[in-house]
């Protein structure tokens, strides 16, 4: 059998192909331009994220979250009689495609996007639609420049720097004197929680004894351990994603260090999954902050939980809540304008319109009463999470300043 | 009847003048006819964009496909015609990016440049644009050459492992520059932001162009022939009396610099450059491109580069099959055309008035027994 075909056979073939997936899109496509046009009491909003790819896991879970929230909206009739409808968009984690799925969304005529979820296509999208001003409601975006560059970008988690500060100051409040730091220096969010934590914890009096920086994809972490535990310090801070902080935890047990670990909130999925990262033993009185733990006891959370285990069949995690939260900041801006009436759907005025009711409004989302203070930041409580014989427990709640 | 999978035709045809009882145009014509050509797309694509019948979002990857085709003929130059296998063509990209963004966004408000001046372009928005470019360029060149003196010493996979390590050091340097040196030069992990939004259809188009342009001229040139004939036979071309050593770290350093280009462009699109997406993956991508246009034909890298592109974007109507979708694609096209959709076939304009002026079109039955290399 000849499995080779001639170029020129290629050509004829492709060439049919071609033809066959132009006239294919050309009749979905006007099949599309019949159902848009019909659907003028419908607000259509976009979500992105990676849904394929290394950081899928992250996407899915925004995604969800958010997914549920319109759900629940157009459940109790939508936004003024309108039901939500949602464009959804996969990035891959890459910033090239989503520009490309911004550019794309914007040409649907989103009113408002929920996205991005990691921090360098977020950025990449936070540029690109500055001159459209387009809304932005971000569940994950954590790094510092996703709202520097328009006041039409807002996130509904706390930002890195935040993270490292309240850390600091929460390690000052439980009288750490030393600290020894170790963080992936190949990530932008473990670099940007321990840089901050660094600063504020010199400023508070605390010793930074050391910092250790280790690659990504690392497994061993002995030689930064060894170092860091000669350094005998009060606490060691590992800003980092929880497999690694898994591996950290145990490795620095099996060599004898008896003192504490802070993290931030990539330490949330540390316990409760399938796989176990570090022993009960090992995490015992170490402390974490986050937005929000399925083990927090108020009403507003379990409600939470209940609703996204009848929808998913699995418990939520952190960025379900942030996703969930993140949509519910967007449609409250919306349904505010939507009320208000006088603006059309796409106009620059009803953009605007949005921009300003996110900015001036509040609401109570699961990861807490989220504001917003002049700032695509949002001020709202964290909580400050420790484990107890292998579970998760909040230790403090952290009002915003 | 079973075909031979390798292309007895040669690499670069030797054009019109081979083949007996024929009229070849003259030079002149043959460079106004493709001139034409070019200003032909340039126009169209022009008045399509300003027409609004090319959307934003279409612009953007229209863009970026050009960017992708320098990636892939560069490429080609040091794959199809040196026969060299280097695996750190993203890290060239990512040298060039940077440099340009760095320079322009340093050099922006010395000149007083508004970022509306690079979409209407000023001619000083237009000359620190070029600069920029060139600089990008010539930053991966010299990076062609620190790295393509004691790495073209080694032949094959030797050779794909030294660029594949020398593109990760490029990588983490990167991502340490700025810690290490203590200066803000290039963001670290967390990337370089707010790059102005200097690359437009125009200006990409017109970069393309002349990318192509120049590489087509430089292989049809003494030097391109001494290239081809290194990767024919090195021993050979030696013993004939080419400068092995030096004709391939040109061929080296002239793809690095088209490289740099096109992450010169690359950063002007999208705006942010981090330095994680400038991996091993970046540079297996566009060699994919290579392999699939088929090695040694500008063409093949040129309908590859565009096919890959749009794909990803055409299957955004599949959600979450599309890289299945992408993958099944490559998989299939490996196995029915295993020497690239184009093999070693080069579309050349030029020649077909040629032909169409002799009469000699390939629908036509060949008479006299010539059998084509290709039919």
């Amino acid at each position: 059998m000849a499995s080779s075909i001639s170029r020129r056979q290629f050509v004829k073939l492709s060439g049919i192909t071609a033809a066959g997936f132009g006239g294919a899109s050309l009749i979905t496509a006007c099949g599309g331009k019949s159902s848009s046009s019909a659907g003028g009491s419908s607000i259509k909003v976009g979500v992105m994220g990676p849904y394929s790819g290394d950081l899928a896991q992250y996407g899915l879970a925004v995604r969800n979250g958010a997914e549920l929230y319109v759900k629940q909206v157009n459940a109790a009739g939508g936004i003024n009689g309108k039901q939500v409808e949602l464009s959804i968009q996969d990035e891959k984690g890459d910033a090239t495609e989503a520009v490309n799925a911004y550019n794309k969304m914007a040409e649907e005529g989103v009113v408002g996007i929920i996205g991005d979820v990691t921090s360098t296509p977020s950025i990449a999208v936070a540029q690109a639609s500055v001159a459209d001003n387009m809304p932005l409601v971000s569940a994950s975006a954590t790094a510092a420049d996703f709202i520097a560059f328009g006041p039409n970008a807002f996130r509904a988690c706390i930002t890195d720097p935040y993270q490292g500060k309240l850390m600091a100051d929460f390690a000052a409040s439980r009288g750490y004197k030393t600290v020894g730091t170790i963080y992936n220096s190949g990530g932008d969010y473990e670099a940007g929680v321990n840089d901050a934590f660094v600063k504020e914890a010199s400023a508070k009096g605390i010793t930074i004894t050391t910092q250790q920086a280790y690659a990504s994809g690392d497994v061993d972490f002995n030689a930064p351990l060894t170092s860091i535990i000669s350094t005998n310090p009060d606490a060691i801070l590992s800003p980092n994603y929880y497999q690694d902080d898994g591996k950290i935890v145990t490795q620095a047990r099996a060599l004898g260090y008896k003192g504490v670990f802070l993290g931030a909130d990539g330490w949330s999925n540390i316990v409760g999954g399938k796989e176990e990262y570090a022993s009960a033993a090992d995490l015992e009185g170490c402390f974490y902050d986050c937005s929000f733990i399925s083990e927090d006891e108020s009403d507003k959370v379990q409600q939470f939980i209940k609703d996204y285990e009848a929808e998913y069949g699995s418990a939520p995690t952190n960025f379900c809540a942030l996703g969930y939260d993140a949509a519910m900041v967007m449609l409250s801006a919306i349904e505010t304008v939507e009320q208000a009436g006088a603006t059309e759907a796409g106009s620059d005025d009803y953009r605007q319109a949005v921009v300003d009711a996110i900015a001036s409004g509040k609401v109570e989302g699961v990861t807490g009463s989220i504001k917003y203070n002049g700032t695509g930041d949002p001020v709202k409580p964290t909580l400050v999470i420790t484990f107890e014989g292998g579970s998760q427990k909040v230790f403090d709640t952290i009002e915003a300043d | 009847m079973v075909k031979e999978t390798r292309d007895p035709k040669p690499y670069i045809s030797l054009g019109a003048g081979g083949r007996r009882g024929r009229r070849p145009l003259p030079m002149p014509v043959r460079y106004a006819i493709n001139a034409a050509l070019v200003l032909a797309f340039l126009v169209v694509g022009e008045l399509l964009i300003d027409g609004g019948s090319i959307s934003r979002y279409q612009t953007s990857v229209l863009e970026q496909i050009g960017i992708y085709v320098i990636m892939a003929v560069s490429l080609n130059i040091a794959t199809g015609y040196l026969g060299q296998l280097p695996l750190g063509h993203a890290g060239f990209m990512s040298v060039g990016g940077y440099s340009c963004a760095i320079l322009i966004m340093r050099l922006q408000p010395v000149f007083g440049i508004a970022l509306r001046d690079f979409a209407a372009p000023t001619p000083a928005a237009l000359a620190l644009f070029v600069c920029g470019l060139l600089f990008g360029g010539a930053m991966a060149a010299l990076c062609g050459l620190v790295i393509g003196i004691p790495a073209l010493r080694l032949k094959g996979d030797y050779l794909a492992i030294i660029t594949l390590g020398f593109a990760e050091i490029i990588r983490v340097v990167m991502l340490n520059v700025d810690g290490l040196l203590g200066v803000d030069l290039t963001g670290g992990a967390k990337g370089l932001t707010g790059i102005p939004a200097y690359t437009s259809f125009l200006n990409t188009f017109v970069v393309v162009a002349i990318s192509l342009f120049l590489i087509h001229t430089m292989m049809k040139s003494r030097h391109g022939r001494a290239i081809l004939a290194i990767r024919d036979n090195e021993i050979a071309a030696e013993a004939t009396g080419v400068n092995t050593t030096y004709y391939k770290t040109l061929a080296f350093v002239v793809s690095a610099f088209f490289a740099g280009i096109a992450g010169g462009l690359y950063a002007g699109c999208i705006g942010v450059m981090a330095p994680a997406k400038f991996g091993f993956m970046k540079s297996v991508e566009v060699l994919v491109m290579v392999v699939l246009g088929g090695m040694g034909s500008m063409l093949g890298s040129v309908l590859s580069a565009t096919v890959l592109t749009i794909l990803p974007e055409a299957l955004r109507a599949f959600a979450d099959y599309r890289t299945l979708a992408y993958a099944v694609v490559l998989i299939v096209v490996m196995i029915f055309r295993p020497q690239g959709l184009m093999g070693t076939y080069d579309f050349s304009l030029t020649s077909w008035v040629d032909r169409f002026r002799n009469g000699d079109l390939p629908w036509k039955k060949q008479k006299g027994g010539e059998v084509r290399a290709d039919a």
